[in-house]
């Protein structure tokens, strides 16, 4: 929640470094609802990414989040009038939370998983909107706070890193990409990453299911 | 282009509810296992990919504030302490060490 406001606050600051103000971190924040990807869609917008290139890097970076909802397939399966925005909602925060959160008794449950997606999106905007209002403010100058999207990442991968014993497919993502970038260079190699990060991964998955 | 991104997000979320109402194939679980670290191994190096390690400050900036945020991360297990701390610290460098 605390996490939310201050990854928004960040976000609002450096879109509006990037010289967008108030109504773009709302929009943003409102309609696209998904972290990292906004930090990412900073650098889109203010580099002039054409709209292909903003349809492929979307799906790159948000990719992951296929995963995120198949593994809610079952739970969110009954929950009628709220899934359309649960779905929408399914943020990898809001993910976190609901994945190993109890939910109160099954009536309830669609309910309770509502809020947290709601409440999640609320403390994002007010979050972003802060941001944008005080990067307009704020009497030094704000060079580097793009590396918040990068410390974000650098914690998440360490968190990942820590909370179990098969490092296979975080040192598959990071060497993987590392030898696209070196191979395909700077501006091409998300793509061919996330080719070879897939292959890669299914080849230990195919071993490991035959060794057991 | 901010409605492509939100449309292409929204897509992504809703495209395994509408696939696989039944049940998950194994492999896609496999997948929704082992995809997350590694993409987020790919977004650490995506990050990086404009810093110039042969050239001054051959990256140091990033690699004292990236150290930084894995260091606390594993101390205190907290992302929110770990991604301040390591902007600010880095925003820092950048202004009075190099």
């Amino acid at each position: 929640m605390a996490g939310y406001i201050v990854l928004g606050t960040g976000f609002g600051i450096l879109l509006r470094s990037a010289g967008y103000g108030l109504p773009w971190a709302f929009a943003m924040s409102a309609f696209i609802f998904a972290g990292s990807m906004q930090y990412v869609g900073v650098g889109l917008l203010s580099g002039g990414a054409s709209l292909l290139t903003t349809a492929l890097t979307t799906f790159m970076v948000n990719a992951r989040h296929l995963f995120y909802s198949i593994s809610m397939v079952d739970r969110y399966k009954d929950a009628g009038r709220y899934k359309p925005y649960l779905i929408f909602a399914l943020t990898d925060e809001t993910y976190s939370l609901l994945c190993d959160g109890h939910a109160p008794d099954q009536a309830e449950a669609d309910r309770y998983r509502f809020f947290v997606s709601l409440f999640n999106q609320c403390y994002w905007v007010t979050g972003s909107v802060l941001g944008s209002l005080l990067g307009a403010v704020l009497p030094f100058s704000t060079a580097g706070i793009e590396f918040s999207m990068t410390a974000l990442f650098i914690a998440s991968f360490t968190e990942h890193w820590l909370s179990t014993r098969d490092h296979i497919p975080a040192l598959t993502g990071l060497i993987g990409t590392l030898l696209c970038l070196i191979a395909f260079g700077l501006e091409r190699f998300l793509i061919p990453a996330m080719l070879l990060i897939t292959f890669v991964l299914s080849l230990f998955g195919r071993r490991k299911g035959a060794a057991s | 282009m901010v409605a492509v991104m939100a449309a292409v997000t929204f897509l992504l979320r809703a495209l395994p509810f509408l696939v696989f109402h039944k049940e998950t194939p194994p492999y896609i679980s496999f997948l929704g296992k082992v995809l997350p670290p590694a993409i987020i191994g790919m977004l650490v190096i995506y990050c990086l990919k404009d810093v110039d390690v042969f050239r001054a400050p051959y990256g140091l900036p990033e690699l004292i504030a990236g150290l930084s945020v894995v260091g606390l991360q594993a101390w205190k297990r907290n992302s929110l302490v770990s991604i301040l701390a390591g902007t600010v610290i880095y925003m820092v460098l950048i202004r009075t060490v190099f």
